[in-house]
């Protein structure tokens, strides 16, 4: 508080504000459950939940990039995870012993999100031609693909190098001391466990300041404008497939290194429709829509409730997903119906009616 | 456009998560009136489970599998099977004199998943696992129990890596193993001499076993003319995997996948007018109970299996009738196998003299070595007994259908 005060006598900017308000979210959050685990007040389910929030929180604010800043729907972010976890896992069951743990984790990372953004500037070239529906449909197509390519996937290594074969494991054709690194729809397995809630939340501020950065810079602005009105955008000379792939190849490369922490949390790495499948990048979307499209703070709050809700939910064993679900529409209906909205005004005039004639007076 | 959308994905999450409660809704309903009396069978063995906590405590076991999803039939059917045997063993006077208390976590088949249900269990004081069902979830759980030093007995989990530290045990035989003994089953017995193989290549079990029946292939007289995946998505059409065969000249198909698509497998060649043998394994068990399916189809089908339901001893018997008593269902090998899981469970815990007020770590250490000493006549093989790998000594056997009737060969 005390070096933001310094850095802007006075009032705050508004914008600036809003970022602080995030970054400040995260940081308690992460506060309050250091102190909670230090005094051994977290469950064993909450603890070995740490992990995948922080992954689901990369991704719901990376989707909100495409989604919310480039306005483009993209079913297909779990594909660009699976790169991501695919390439950071086979690079560390590669090196693992070779170098430092922390180096390799942190190589193995920066694989991950450069593997995830070079396919995001690959799908984005002929993707980003599209619009609404049409590339909603290609993205969903893509993360299929990615999906099934890893599935027929057969990597081996030796003393003579690495075989590949899309066949199946025999026809790598290896010596008898060869291991298999990449074993078809048995995925990687052995993959070291590196990944924690500290190195969790310090991914989850570089990605925070990333996005929002990039947000309020000129190129976030270029990129809102292309949203906005892509023709007025084009007639004052933005490069409009620039800025597209630039929000598209960033947005790519922050789910691959979600999916890098993926990889290195669970030990066994397979790419099921149910992680890496349509399925899973409808949930990442879910989040966003629910978090409020555009709206980043929005995404990482329902990340952290959608991904809790069904396992504090167990306790009512076999109706937990139907009451998941029921509890997800009333959520969302609450949130955006205008009903709702309505409502919630009337709500915040009767309770609250002199700060907000207090507010209104300040304008 | 924003709430265009919010509607869009809400129906569309929803229909998704119905159709994963479907499967369940559909094993689940099939009598929910026997469900019910389950449930009170369960509230009566807590009420006796309290009465002997005054006296010392309980032996908390939990299971993890998929209840909901895709998998839900294995999950369930291992989640009322060990539930049975718990019942049995509560009724008989439990473990060393100690009732048992048996919780049964949903993983949705999704290692995620399972790591949570694990840590709910943990946060439940569980002291023994037996889980999970799935291959996938159990490499992943495996690597949380041996750091936390706990007991773990997998009825199903049947990948190399399922149990690869010590405190891991399995009940079913691994996938290799399946693998081996058929590629021997058939080379030995000249069953077949061109043998076609049609298999999962998104499914580990299926292309487990496929890696070893062609690697054991090698040494065997027959010949592999063909060999055709499906994955998980087209798993509907199987008439092009079956002209290849027929092509190929192969008088022998081998289908190491589970019976759902081996039903569709056979329906397809009889129009096709293909009859080959048809030879399988464990997961094949079960296709005499799929709805609408001509079992005269089935006819000649042989499969390697270690459990079958219409066996005419007695334990299988007495299984088999409590079973569809309290489930209204036929149990499949995966029923079996937790049975016979929680039945060496107590074969250990009565050899090692464990006790509940020992902690986890004890438990295991003492779990672990006496293991390896106990020799369990259970439903999925006789005279089972462990080694130190985890790995079950068992004998396949092979059986055939023959007038809608599983006989052993």
């Amino acid at each position: 508080m005390n070096k933001m005060s310094k850095k802007f006598p006075g009032k705050m900017n508004k914008i600036s504000k809003n970022n602080f308000i995030t970054y400040l979210l995260v940081l308690v959050l992460y506060i309050v459950i250091q102190v909670l685990l230090a005094t051994g007040n977290v469950s064993s389910l909450m603890e070995g939940l740490l992990v995948p929030l922080c992954i689901y929180v990369m991704l719901a604010v990376s989707l909100n990039l495409t989604v919310g800043i480039l306005g483009e729907l993209s079913l297909g972010h779990a594909g660009f995870m699976c790169v991501g976890a695919f390439s950071g896992a086979f690079f560390s069951k590669c090196i693992n012993g070779a170098m430092p743990d922390a180096l390799r984790f942190i190589i193995a990372l920066l694989i991950g999100a450069l593997m995830a953004g070079i396919f995001g500037i690959l799908i984005g070239i002929p993707v980003l031609r599209l619009k609404g529906d049409y590339l909603a449909i290609v993205t969903l197509a893509f993360g299929e693909i990615i999906k099934n390519l890893v599935n027929v996937m057969y990597i081996g290594r030796d003393g003579n190098g690495f075989h590949f074969s899309m066949k199946d494991f025999l026809s790598l054709n290896m010596e008898a001391d060869g291991e298999v690194i990449v074993n078809g729809a048995q995925g990687i397995t052995g993959t070291p466990h590196d990944a924690n809630f500290t190195i969790g939340v310090v991914l989850i501020f570089l990605s925070l300041v990333i996005v929002l950065n990039l947000i309020h810079s000129r190129a976030g602005r270029a990129i809102m404008s292309i949203r906005d009105n892509r023709i007025a955008a084009e007639s004052i000379g933005i490069n409009i497939t620039k800025y597209k792939l630039m929000a598209f190849s960033i947005s790519a490369a922050i789910a691959g290194v979600a999916g890098v922490l993926y990889a290195h949390n669970l030990s066994t790495l397979t790419a099921l429709p149910k992680n890496f499948g349509y399925n899973m990048s409808i949930m990442i979307l879910v989040f966003v829509v629910l978090g409020g499209i555009g709206n980043i703070r929005g995404s990482i709050i329902s990340a952290i409730v959608l991904t809790l809700l069904p396992e504090l939910l167990r306790g009512l064993s076999d109706y937990r997903m139907l009451i998941y679900a029921i509890v997800l529409i009333v959520m969302m209906l609450f949130n955006w119906s205008p009903k709702a909205n309505e409502w919630k005004e009337q709500v915040k005039e009767k309770y609250f009616s002199r700060r907000v004639s207090k507010g209104k007076g300040v304008k | 456009m924003k709430k265009f959308m919010s509607i869009a994905m809400t129906s569309a999450m929803v229909m998704s998560l119905f159709a994963g409660c479907g499967n369940t809704a559909a094993n689940g309903t099939a009598d929910t009136t026997e469900t019910a009396t389950g449930t009170d069978t369960a509230a009566e063995s807590t009420d006796a489970s309290e009465e002997t906590a005054a006296s010392g405590g309980v032996f908390k076991i939990g299971g993890i599998g998929p209840t909901t999803g895709g998998a839900a039939v294995y999950g369930m059917a291992v989640q009322n099977a060990a539930q049975l045997a718990v019942d049995e063993i509560n009724a008989a006077g439990g473990i060393n004199g100690y009732q048992i208390e048996f919780k049964f976590e949903d993983d949705e088949n999704d290692p995620e998943k399972s790591v949570n249900a694990y840590n709910t269990l943990k946060d439940w004081d569980m002291q023994m696992l037996m889980g999970t069902v799935t291959s996938g979830c159990c490499v992943a759980v495996v690597e949380k129990t041996s750091s936390d030093n706990m007991f773990q007995l997998t009825p199903s989990g049947s990948s190399v890596e399922a149990i690869q530290y010590d405190n891991a045990f399995r009940v079913c035989f691994s996938d290799p193993n399946q693998g081996m003994a058929s590629a021997k089953y058939i080379g030995e017995n000249g069953i077949g001499t061109k043998v076609a193989v049609i298999y999962d290549s998104s499914d580990i079990y299926s292309s487990g076993i496929y890696q070893k029946f062609v690697a054991e292939a090698a040494n065997q007289p027959f010949e592999i003319v063909s060999a055709e995946a499906f994955t998980a998505d087209s798993k509907t059409d199987f008439s092009v995997q079956l002209q290849k065969a027929k092509d190929s000249g192969a008088d022998l198909v081998f289908l190491p996948i589970y019976y759902t698509e081996a039903s569709l497998i056979l329906s397809q060649a009889a129009t096709m007018n293909y009859a080959p043998i048809f030879f399988g394994c464990d997961g094949l068990d079960g296709i005499l109970d799929v709805e609408n399916f001509d079992t005269s189809l089935a006819e000649g089908v042989m499969l390697l299996t270690p459990f079958a339901a219409d066996a005419q001893d007695e334990l299988t018997q007495k299984f088999v009738t409590s079973y569809k008593e309290k489930f209204g269902d036929t149990p499949n090998q995966f029923a079996a196998d937790a049975y016979d899981a929680i039945y060496a469970i107590k074969a250990a815990a009565e050899k090692a003299g464990v006790t509940p007020d020992m902690d986890v770590s004890a438990i295991c250490e003492a779990m672990k070595s006496s293991m390896t000493q106990i020799t369990l006549d259970g439903l999925t093989g006789v005279g089972m007994t462990w080694d130190a790998s985890g790995e079950p000594n068992k004998e396949p056997k092979a059986v055939k259908i023959e007038n809608g009737a599983y006989i052993a060969m």
